[in-house]
């Protein structure tokens, strides 16, 4: 046994903030390179126009410009991209250029790109570029793009739909027809985008001597950007080097392939000297990646007893232009498609899903990704059901959860569960908001005429994917993920994994997990992560996996390399290995007597191996990596409830509370999570209240500043209440499941049901996010 | 232009292009821990203090601090002014990415001199100008209130 308290579950401070508290981050836009240059990109005015003529001459005669490139001069050096995944039978993109060539399809497409001394310099001369644009017809509206009249947004398909999905599973329309409670509903969800507070950035620099590329890159993917740039850019893979230090946000933003960061890459091929790009907020606006735009139709039935009998859905979602490469835009639809209705047993369920291309912005997967949609559409079901049949939202829930002991369950979708824990959840989430004491209060409040309302959701995450996400599809996407843990001479630990930090603490619960193998302090090991040159090989941090899948991976290299320490020492000690632990840096027996330090042990291998008996292995490095294999995905799953107030005269939404019972199996550190789940909560309340992408009739986006788009600010947002139910995944030693996500699944279904319910008194009901003060006048009939 | 002031407790001279924002200006300075979020004055995350007062380093230009006094969080971890704060936002985890802290602590350290006990929404209202996309702000709340209650003996 190891000595002292274990690491593990402990709320241990990131050691890794502390630079960032100092303004001593490595932030990619703080790197300066020798000779380094700088791009801005001319961007269309128009959300769908033929270029007939881009004019870069006056441009190229501005102080401090060194190149400018139109569409086709990039191409010539890099091969288009395509977003399908070949698993999603019969999807559809077109290939799609770094910049735009011959027509552009979204207002703020790059058509031309200015390389210059400066940032300001560059902007200079793309003010003076001439571009002649014929403009088409925008095709905006999702469904009007589906009518057989509307223009095509790529003649060459034939349709403006890329892909359609349906699920029938038993006997939906029995089910209705002898259902004792039904209801329908019509949600809308807005269009909107990540805003990480750092814009997007590159940094390329090329070797010409050694034909070699690296980018200093502000993202989640660092192996999957090395595959992206060396298929598109015609290099071997392993000439190119991706660098991932310290990212300003990322939330799903920056696991993409952007063309506008692609022609950089070009650019600095072409010039053979490093370029800069770094996004201001207007870019980020009209180039980062949106997500959601979803509108589904829904019902869902009840018998006499509250029992569920079938859900039906019919989801259409507007992607953009382009399916984004290599993950694909159809992802969220399908994650809506697959997960409605996942924590309840439902014995049938019919679902469609149609994904069409439109003249806006390309959307694709953002913290959640579907997840939201699914829980707030069928969490908003369950209370029309509940009050349909005169039952609490609370007791409906309970009566239709799935059961803690009957898994593995498997939903009317075909998604597999396992280990998940609804029902404690629930009664745990009863518990510590006090549910009968605040609908007690509520009463009260209503009684005084202040209309307060108390929402519920149960939700499931999608959390550690298998290579049935990705790589089944063809995407150049690691399931895998690898750490290495070596002991060097100094007796420091040092570790690596290939999944990456952006400041959710990854380095931190690594650290926690080797020490523990270990014996060691975590401050005795320096981490490593993001750098394509010196980590293992691996997918990086998405899906909510970095914990489950690169925690497990840092476990089995760290206990290898505890073997191969006792197998060192049982030759120095002449004991047999198996006796032997490791405790406080030290090689302990099995009295837990301190035997041999590892600094010592490390000393005589490296400086002294002439004192080991010979053929002794003498190995001090271990990696070892790990999949999620036997299920698709390991689940987490929780319950959420929302307090709020509605002013009636104006609107206006206060939040007052917000509680969260989370099942994230083995919690590694109870702080980290409980901030990734109070951050992801935030960030749904923010889709589900404030923030969207407005766009008018032309495809023009009309709100694309901060000072315009509405994030969610400190005083707005409640204090948040965490619980935890833990049921350790199977799938894995350590039993992590993620966490990042969570919030952001379940907040807006949670905060959607009380709004409503503190609207239940005037027979108003809102099906939109965000639910704006506007559209709660509407519901209520004050405005028109 | 030719500007001179005192950046950081240095007297500092520099030839500046009137158009240069503030923000612009430290980070070509080698001041990297200045961030520019949204150059609208939204966000805050550019917050410097000239003057002894926050203000947003991508509203106001290099040439207006000509004979200023300007802070940034280089200086003021090197004075250890704020170190307290910044031991309470390690401690309550009030960072995650790190891109916004900066300006939250210049902002947490001139509402802790304007009132030093202030209540949960009093911190959430003077943070408002302080845009986070990571915590959900709430570590944030936390660790400024800690700071309050231990300046004041509480």
């Amino acid at each position: 046994m190891t000595q002292g308290d274990p690491q593990v579950g402990r709320s241990i401070p990131r050691p890794n903030a502390r630079r960032l508290l100092q303004g001593k981050g490595r932030f990619v836009a703080d790197k300066t390179l020798p000779r380094m240059l700088h791009v801005a990109f001319v961007r269309s005015p128009y959300a769908h126009a033929r270029i007939l003529d881009v004019d870069l001459s006056a441009a190229r005669a501005m102080p401090g410009v060194v190149a400018a490139y139109d569409g086709a001069d990039i191409a010539a050096h890099v091969t288009p991209f395509v977003g399908i995944l070949t698993h999603m039978t019969a999807m559809q993109s077109p290939p799609q250029p770094a910049l735009a060539c011959g027509v552009t399809h979204w207002q703020g497409e790059a058509v031309a790109m200015i390389v210059a001394q400066s940032r300001a310099l560059a902007e200079d001369a793309a003010a003076v570029v001439v571009v002649d644009y014929e403009p088409l017809p925008a095709v905006c509206d999702m469904e009007a793009a589906l009518d057989p009249a509307s223009p095509l947004i790529h003649p060459d398909l034939g349709t403006n739909l890329c892909w359609e999905r349906r699920i029938d599973s038993g006997d939906v329309d029995g089910a209705f027809a002898g259902a004792a409670h039904l209801v329908e509903r019509r949600f809308v969800f807005g269009r909107h985008t990540g805003v990480t507070l750092e814009p997007r950035v590159c940094l390329f620099d090329y070797d010409g001597s050694e034909d070699r590329l690296t980018l200093h890159y502000s993202g989640q993917v660092p192996h999957m950007m090395q595959a992206v740039l060396a298929k598109h850019l015609g290099l071997p893979e392993s000439h190119v080097r991706v660098i991932a230090e310290d990212v300003g946000g990322s939330f799903g933003i920056k696991i993409h392939t952007y063309g506008d960061e692609i022609a950089t890459a070009v650019a600095a091929m072409l010039l053979r000297r490093p370029v800069q790009f770094a996004a201001d907020r207007y870019e980020s606006f009209l180039s980062d990646i949106h997500a959601r735009d979803h509108r589904v139709s829904a019902r869902a039935a009840i018998d006499a007893n509250g029992k569920l009998l079938a859900v039906e859905i019919d989801d259409i979602t507007g992607i953009g232009p382009y399916s984004v490469y290599p993950r694909s835009s159809a992802i969220e639809g399908n994650q809506v498609l697959n997960l409605t209705g996942a924590p309840y047993l439902i014995p049938a369920y019919r679902g469609r899903l149609r994904v069409v291309f439109q003249t806006k912005v390309p959307t694709c997967q953002y913290r959640g990704v579907g997840h939201p949609i699914a829980m707030a559409v069928m969490e908003g079901l369950m209370d029309d059901l509940a009050a349909a049949s005169g039952r609490d939202p609370a007791d409906l829930r309970a009566i239709n959860l799935i059961p803690d002991d009957a898994y593995p369950v498997k939903s009317p979708q075909g998604i597999l569960f396992a280990d998940l824990s609804h029902q404690a959840s629930l009664a745990r989430l009863l518990d510590l908001m006090d549910y009968q004491a605040l609908r007690a209060e509520q009463a009260a409040f209503r009684a005084r005429g202040i209309h307060r309302g108390i929402g519920l959701a149960s939700m499931v995450e999608i959390t550690n994917p298998s290579p049935m996400f990705y790589g089944v599809g063809g995407a150049p996407v690691a399931a895998q993920d690898g750490a290495t843990a070596r002991l060097d001479a100094s007796g420091a630990i040092h570790i690596s994994n290939s999944v990456t930090e952006q400041g959710q603490g990854t380095e931190t619960i690594l650290a926690q997990i080797a020490a523990d193998a270990l014996g060691v302090d975590p401050s005795r090991i320096t981490v490593t992560t993001g750098d394509t040159a010196t980590v293992p090989y691996g997918g990086g941090t998405w899906a909510s996996r970095g914990a489950g899948i690169g925690g497990e991976a840092m476990l089995r290299a760290s206990l290898a390399l505890k073997e191969q320490i006792t197998g060192i020492a049982g030759a120095i000690l002449q004991c047999d290995p198996t006796q032997l632990d490791l405790a406080d840096g030290t090689v302990v027996d099995a009295a837990g007597q301190t035997r041999i330090s590892l600094q010592a042990l490390a000393q005589m291998v490296y400086y002294r191996g002439n004192e080991l008996p010979p053929g002794l292995p003498t190995e001090l490095i271990a990696t070892r990596h790990f999949r999620v294999e036997g299920m698709p995905f390991v689940f987490s799953n929780g319950a959420m409830a929302s307090y709020v107030e509605i002013d009636p005269d104006t609107g206006m939404i206060k939040l007052l509370g917000h509680w969260v019972v989370e099942d994230v199996g083995t919690i590694l550190n109870p702080q980290l999570v409980d901030e990734q789940i109070r951050g992801g909560v935030v960030q749904g309340l923010g889709g589900a209240l404030f923030e969207e992408c407005h766009y008018d009739a032309e495809g023009q986006l009309l709100n694309a500043t901060l000072a315009d788009y509405l994030v969610p600010m400190a005083g707005e947002m409640p204090d948040i209440t965490i619980a935890h139910i833990v049921t350790p995944t199977r799938t894995s030693v350590l039993g992590a499941k993620g966490a990042g996500e969570a919030g952001t699944t379940g907040a807006p279904g949670a905060v959607l049901n009380a709004v409503n319910d503190a609207l239940r008194p005037f027979g108003a009901q809102i099906s939109q996010m965000p639910m704006t003060p506007e559209r709660i006048l509407r519901a209520m009939g004050t405005i028109e | 232009m030719k500007i001179s002031l005192t950046l950081n407790g240095e007297v500092v001279t520099a030839d500046v292009e009137p158009r240069q924002s503030l923000v612009d200006f430290l980070r070509a300075s080698g001041l990297t821990g200045t961030h520019s979020g949204c150059e609208h004055g939204v966000c805050g995350a550019c917050s410097v203090r000239v003057g002894g007062h926050v203000v947003r380093g991508c509203l106001m230009l290099a040439v207006q601090t000509d004979g200023q006094t300007v802070e940034t969080i280089e200086g003021l971890t090197q004075s250890a002014a704020i170190a307290d704060l910044q031991a309470a936002f390690h401690r309550r985890n009030a960072l995650q990415c790190g891109f916004c802290t900066a300006g939250m602590l210049l902002t947490a350290h001139e509402l802790l001199a304007l009132d030093p006990l202030p209540s949960r929404d009093d911190i959430r209202d003077y943070l408002s100008g302080n845009y986070c996309r990571c915590t959900g702000y709430q570590a944030i709340i936390d660790a400024i209130a800690d700071v309050a209650a231990e300046r004041s003996g509480r």
